[in-house]
């Protein structure tokens, strides 16, 4: 059996005064494993923040544990704090140093020599070292970024704790973004990180859907997509919001919702593809209607929209 | 009457043009995506219509004021929303509307009535006290949009809208922007996902301050052969000169 990268179990938060004290983390267990890249996918004030603190030892959980490359967060920080590389939400590194500076400020804290350390980031570093003089707060977002996690790697951590690294960031950037994680994977190593985008979720090797500080499921992604309990029935053609009217107003429809150009419709029970096209024949628009493979985001909605039926 | 004309606008910071002369027109009730990677100039494209920031040279009417001379006019015919702020979350619902409504000069009563409207749309009755931190995400987020259009504004600008938004609020909320552009306000937004780019009447991409591609998400995919605008946008953005890093 593989160790455990990050080992959380049955972890509770409530913040006083946070909406009368909803909680943040309401019973919230995995098991990333060592060496692989372990996605946290949610939107915003799904505890996903919360979860990850409590993963680099910022904060403590009211009840359950959490177990970081073998030592116990609540009472080994020190030591989990040399081996794992932590980027937050913000980008909290000295505006007023420079991308050397910074990255030498780092070295010394984490008792590393710098060169050896540029040598471990250098694919990275490469990139940043036509402006290493230049201040971190004059740097653009992508820059801040790449330096940010320069200085999460320059111990040369076991684990990696990314809080949201992408949020806000073009399409162009994530992609290369996520190339340099798989490249951490092929080095050895492991990788926390969430994330608020279901593309990102595809290229992890397991992830944890998070809403309301609630995992709502752990799996690869292509299990997770193979184990989509319903039919989906993908429409397109016309205009978009007068066709998901239609679709709504069929009565046919459990649900429907725009995916870019086409919609995609979880049929009521018994709802078959040929009712939908009839009728759809008699709106605006030349539709055309076919069944589809699920996407993540498809089971992520399924599995919210389960759950807030629950509550 | 097009809502917005802009006529080759430039802005340079010193010797880097930021915005490098640009040039569209926006139909009245059109939703129009500007769409680009970071640090292509959209933010700075953004803040010289929305009147924050003279343009270097260059014409644009917005509303059908100057962006030189009728800063002011164009403040008071548009809204503005973004994911980053919109809204006071130590504030209540009603105070947040009682402020902002303030904010777009409208009277007491007006914003009385607004108030009711946007209560009574919204099925929020009963929650006017609470504050806006404690609402869940979806509400918070109609909540911010209704706010920005409440003094009815020609043109509403929403930068980012939908950023680490659940997959179903953010569809939603879509439904929401062609709703109010049935009501011919027109929406200009931003946007870094791209299947939204495809809910866009037109869309356009900027790349190292320039425009690079404009037309309808179908035009678009047809000019660069792909099957969707994340193909067509990371053809584009690849190609930029102002790498940074």
């Amino acid at each position: 059996m593989k160790s455990s990268a990050a080992k959380v179990c049955n972890l509770r938060k409530v913040y006083a005064g946070n909406g009368g004290g909803t909680a943040a983390l309401d019973g919230v267990s995995f098991d990333a494993e060592e060496g692989e890249i372990f996605g946290l996918i949610g939107p915003d004030g799904a505890g996903k923040t919360t979860l990850m603190r409590i993963a680099a030892t910022l904060i403590l959980p009211d009840s359950g544990t959490a177990e970081i490359c073998g030592f116990d967060a609540a009472r080994d920080c020190r030591r989990i704090r040399q081996i794992i590389g932590y980027m937050p939400g913000k980008f909290s590194l000295y505006q007023d140093l420079t991308i050397e500076e910074n990255i030498a400020f780092f070295a010394k804290v984490f008792g590393v020599r710098k060169e050896d350390g540029i040598e471990y980031i250098e694919e990275i570093y490469r990139r940043l070292e036509p402006f290493k003089k230049r201040l971190a707060g004059r740097l653009s977002g992508g820059m801040k970024q790449k330096l940010a996690l320069c200085c999460a790697l320059i111990h040369r951590p076991k684990l990696l704790v990314l809080d949201e690294p992408t949020t806000g960031v073009d399409p162009v950037s994530r992609q290369e973004f996520w190339d340099i994680l798989q490249n951490m994977k092929k080095i050895g190593i492991s990788v926390l990180v969430s994330t608020p985008y279901m593309d990102e979720a595809a290229r992890c090797d397991r992830i944890a859907f998070i809403s309301s500080g609630k995992i709502l499921k752990t799996d690869s992604p292509q299990n997770i997509v193979a184990a989509f309990p319903k039919k989906i029935f993908r429409a397109s053609g016309g205009k978009m919001f007068e066709l998901l009217k239609a679709l709504r107003g069929s009565g046919l429809a459990e649900s429907a919702y725009s995916f870019g150009d086409s919609c995609h419709i979880v049929p009521k029970c018994g709802a078959r593809i040929e009712d939908l096209k009839k009728c759809l024949q008699f709106s605006a628009g030349n539709f055309s209607v076919a069944e589809a493979p699920a996407t993540l985001e498809d089971c992520f909605m399924e599995l919210n929209s389960g759950e807030r039926n629950r509550s | 009457m097009n809502a917005i004309e802009v006529k080759g606008i430039t802005k340079k910071f010193g010797d880097f043009v930021a915005v490098d002369s640009i040039s569209f027109e926006v139909g009245t009730g059109e939703i129009f995506g500007f769409l680009g990677a970071n640090g292509a100039g959209k933010s700075t494209a953004m803040r010289m219509l929305c009147g924050l920031l003279e343009p270097t040279s260059g014409e644009a009417k917005v509303a059908g004021f100057d962006i030189y001379k009728q800063r002011e006019q164009i403040k008071k015919s548009i809204g503005y929303m973004s994911q980053k702020f919109s809204l006071y979350g130590d504030l209540t619902v009603a105070e947040n509307i009682k402020f902002w409504g303030g904010l777009y000069g409208l009277t007491k009563a007006e914003i009385r009535a607004k108030e009711e409207e946007i209560v009574e749309k919204l099925e929020m009755r009963g929650w006017e006290n609470s504050f806006v931190a404690s609402l869940p995400m979806g509400w918070k987020q109609k909540l911010a949009f209704s706010i920005s259009i409440m003094h009815s504004p020609k043109i509403v600008f929403l930068d980012e809208p939908t950023g680490g938004v659940d997959p179903i609020v953010r569809r939603k909320f879509w439904e929401e922007i062609y709703d109010a552009s049935l009501r011919s306000i027109t929406v200009f937004v931003t946007t870094h996902y791209m299947d939204e780019a495809e809910y866009c009447d037109r869309a356009s991409i900027m790349v190292d301050g320039q425009i690079r591609a404009l037309g309808t998400p179908a035009e678009l995919k047809k000019k660069f052969g792909r099957a969707d605008m994340d193909g067509v946008f990371k053809d584009l953005a690849r190609g930029a000169q102002r790498k940074d890093a």
